[in-house]
């Protein structure tokens, strides 16, 4: 255990050899106190951040047909949707009026929608509401790249150009290919989703990275993944953030049971031992429940995520978890920290002009 | 295990050496675990206890939950299940429609029937007799773990004859072992705040002691999160020592997190997941001589119930058909879980799943 502790204050990486030997072999609670020790030591303060914001859904319709996915419908669909700009309107007037700082706003993959209907909904976002918006996830820039015909990186400009202030680390998954191949066969390849990262920090523009595990990726995949992950983040620095969740089986064309807490906390832990380049990394109460969410601030969690004002795609998978801001500030209390909102960049809203 | 130094550290190097040479923890040190902010540090003294006590083993349970009425003259505050007698809600179950719903689960390997119920301003001890032979006599191959020392204490003021005498017609009748419920907190404040109407702990150790010298063996619960303080708890985890040291007589201490949806002290928070692994740990280092500590997945939720296997507690509790009183006061759990699913969650907390009945002794025809 000190070994380790050693290792991290020289400054010395792990290597994915020891990595692996930690996250199969080491036990439970020394894995959650280095983990814990390692997140005090980069975030000093007593506080947990958390973020007030709402997921938009813009739309269902995607002709990706990812295997793991209960949310989408295919065009044509009787339950298929897109949101007005009056409907974004409403939505987004409610977060402001909840203290919402940001949305986080995600659609499928629309086989018809041209660039400029997202450049026109960035256009009337920002034209009307004092929002931070966080939105698109590489597989949809990736597809918008091509119903185009243009490059990633034209397209991360012309969105940034419109009104887009960050992109969310959604549609990451498992970035091994071989999985990839077999959960979401028609979704952009793991090089592509770290090329729409590396660009997008290029560009300045800060973005979050994911990881939903718990389908038909093998432990050690889950490992690679987070060593992607590391690589990029040591050339841009470009991720606030590392959120991982597990994948929930109910309404999906996966067949498996959920990952229970216990794999939820030991990824945790070990995903805070080798992203030893992320600030911050946030507990998934939409997955794990509020109670679980909680514990994992104790095994490397510095952040406790959103209020989520509307959540969709979770729910659509059968799981949900209600919190309002208040529940989120006293769950962060219980467990011996002060809540404090921040944005996107983790900025301190009270620190805001 | 974290190692000394890291003890030392949190200045917990005493307790730390304590545990290592099994000695008995005192309330100051109960005091200091709870204070302690290092979630993972206390978890992991108390799951090097469970480790030497149990090994790799976590145990469950097949069983059935049968609630035989509602219908309570208590009005605990802190309760969402009981009803007075004629409120629309109230029910009463008739032998008839027990034996149904053990009828119902006649195809499953149950091993345990838990039956519990309010503290009825009517129904005779011989009903509750005629039940328990009733039941012997369609499964005679299933335990009756039944009434809590509460009921017990209900049913000899209404039958005008001692505990004593209503123990030993129960278990003539066919009861195999008392639950743990009704213990709340033996605080007389806390009671008198709660559930002034109540038996008083001193009345439920008294009972559970006579239950004991009898030979009937019972569990114990502590309800926590309400209105009690960390002291209180301490309180009650050292009167349970304590009798357990003469009678040897508790099978299972069974910590549970308030719920207070429903009930009339609805403007208590409910509590959260460190401050339930929290009291668990806690429970496990205080509780020596007590054997065995059951995460109650109802109460916890099935995810926070898992991840107090590591916590101290060596117990999932079982497949429990039809649970009624946590989930009438918002617990937001499954209704019951299958063999395969109990045995899945703690194969992947990497413990193995031992199937038990009520007396925790090993079951052998799975």
């Amino acid at each position: 255990m000190q070994r380790i502790l050693d290792h991290i204050e020289t400054g010395e990486r792990l290597d994915f050899e020891r990595a692996w030997d930690l996250y199969r072999n080491e036990e439970f609670h020394v894995l959650g106190h280095l983990a814990h020790q390692i997140r005090l030591e980069k975030c000093p303060h007593e506080y947990v951040s958390y973020v007030v914001d709402r997921n938009i859904n813009y739309s269902n319709i995607c002709i990706c047909g990812c295997r793991f996915c209960a949310f989408y419908r295919t065009p044509g669909h009787p339950e298929g949707y897109v949101l007005s700009h009056e409907e974004l309107g409403e939505k987004i007037e409610e977060t402001l009026s909840l203290g919402g700082t940001q949305i986080l706003m995600q659609g499928g993959h629309h086989p018809d929608l041209p660039l400029s209907f997202y450049e026109d909904m960035l256009g009337f976002i920002k034209g009307r509401y004092p929002i931070h918006i966080h939105a698109f996830s590489p597989p949809e820039i990736v597809h918008f790249s091509r119903v185009e015909a243009i490059s990633v990186p034209e397209v991360i400009a012309r969105l940034k150009a419109a009104g887009l202030d960050s992109i969310p680390g959604g549609g990451a998954e498992i970035l091994v290919d071989s999985v990839r191949s077999l959960v979401s066969p028609n979704k952009c390849s793991s090089e592509a989703w770290l090329d729409v990262m590396e660009q997008a920090h290029r560009q300045g523009m800060r973005t979050t990275a994911t990881m939903m595990f718990g389908h038909l990726e093998k432990p050690e995949d889950r490992l690679q993944h987070l060593f992607a992950l590391r690589d990029l983040q040591d050339r841009t620095g470009g991720f606030t953030a590392f959120i991982p969740w597990a994948f929930q089986p109910q309404n999906t064309a996966i067949e498996r049971t959920p990952e229970t807490a216990v794999a939820y906390l030991r990824l945790l832990a070990i995903s805070r031992l080798v992203l030893d380049n992320f600030d911050n990394i946030q507990a998934s109460w939409v997955t794990m429940g509020p109670k679980v969410a909680q514990v994992a601030l104790h095994f490397g969690a510095n952040d406790f995520g959103s209020t989520m004002i509307e959540e969709n795609v979770v729910a659509a998978a059968g799981v949900r978890f209600r919190l309002s801001q208040e529940e989120i500030r006293r769950i962060i209390h219980a467990a011996g920290f002060r809540p404090r909102q921040r944005t996107m960049t983790y900025k301190w809203v009270d620190q805001q002009g | 295990m974290l190692n000394y130094a890291w003890y030392r550290k949190l200045q917990l190097e005493d307790i730390f050496d304590k545990i290592e040479a099994q000695e008995r923890l005192t309330f100051e040190d109960g005091q200091r675990l709870f204070a302690c902010p290092d979630l993972v540090a206390v978890g992991a003294l108390a799951h090097k206890v469970r480790l030497s006590l149990h090994g790799n083993s976590t145990f469950y349970v097949m069983n059935q939950h049968i609630n035989y009425s509602n219908v309570c003259v208590n009005g605990c505050k802190f309760c969402a299940f009981g009803r007075e007698k004629g409120d629309p809600l109230a029910f009463q179950m008739t032998a008839t429609d027990v034996l149904q719903k053990i009828r119902e689960s006649m195809n499953s390997p149950i091993t345990e029937v838990h039956m519990v119920g309010g503290c009825h301003p009517e129904l005779p001890l011989s009903y509750f007799e005629n039940i328990l032979r009733e039941i012997k006599a369609v499964r005679p191959d299933v335990f009756i773990k039944a009434f809590t020392v509460v009921e017990i204490a209900h049913f000899a003021a209404l039958e005008k004859c001692s505990t004593r005498e209503v123990l030993n017609r129960l278990r003539t009748a066919g009861l195999d072992m008392l639950p743990g419920g009704g213990a709340e907190i033996f605080s007389p404040r806390i009671r008198a705040l709660l559930c002034p109407a109540k038996l008083s702990g001193e009345g439920w150790l008294r009972i559970a002691r006579e239950a004991h010298e009898l030979g009937i063996k019972s569990n114990a619960t502590m309800l926590y999160g309400h209105l009690e303080t960390n002291e209180e708890r301490l309180d009650h985890m050292l009167a349970l020592r304590e009798l357990q040291d003469e009678t040897q007589g508790f099978v299972c201490f069974i910590p549970l997190p308030f719920q207070p949806a429903n009930t009339k002290v609805s403007d208590v928070e409910p509590t959260t997941g460190v401050e339930d692994l929290k009291t668990i740990a806690v429970s496990r280092l205080m509780l020596d001589n007590i054997p065995h500590l059951k995460a109650y997945w109802v109460m916890l939720t099935v995810k926070l119930a898992q991840v107090a296997l590591n916590f101290g507690a060596d117990d999932f509790d079982g497949t429990i058909v039809e649970e009624k009183i946590g989930h009438m006061a918002g617990a937001e759990s499954e209704q019951f879980l299958t063999r395969q699913e109990l045995e899945r969650i703690i194969r992947e907390a990497g413990f193995d799943p031992v199937e038990r009945n009520c007396f925790f002794q090993r079951v052998s025809n799975y």
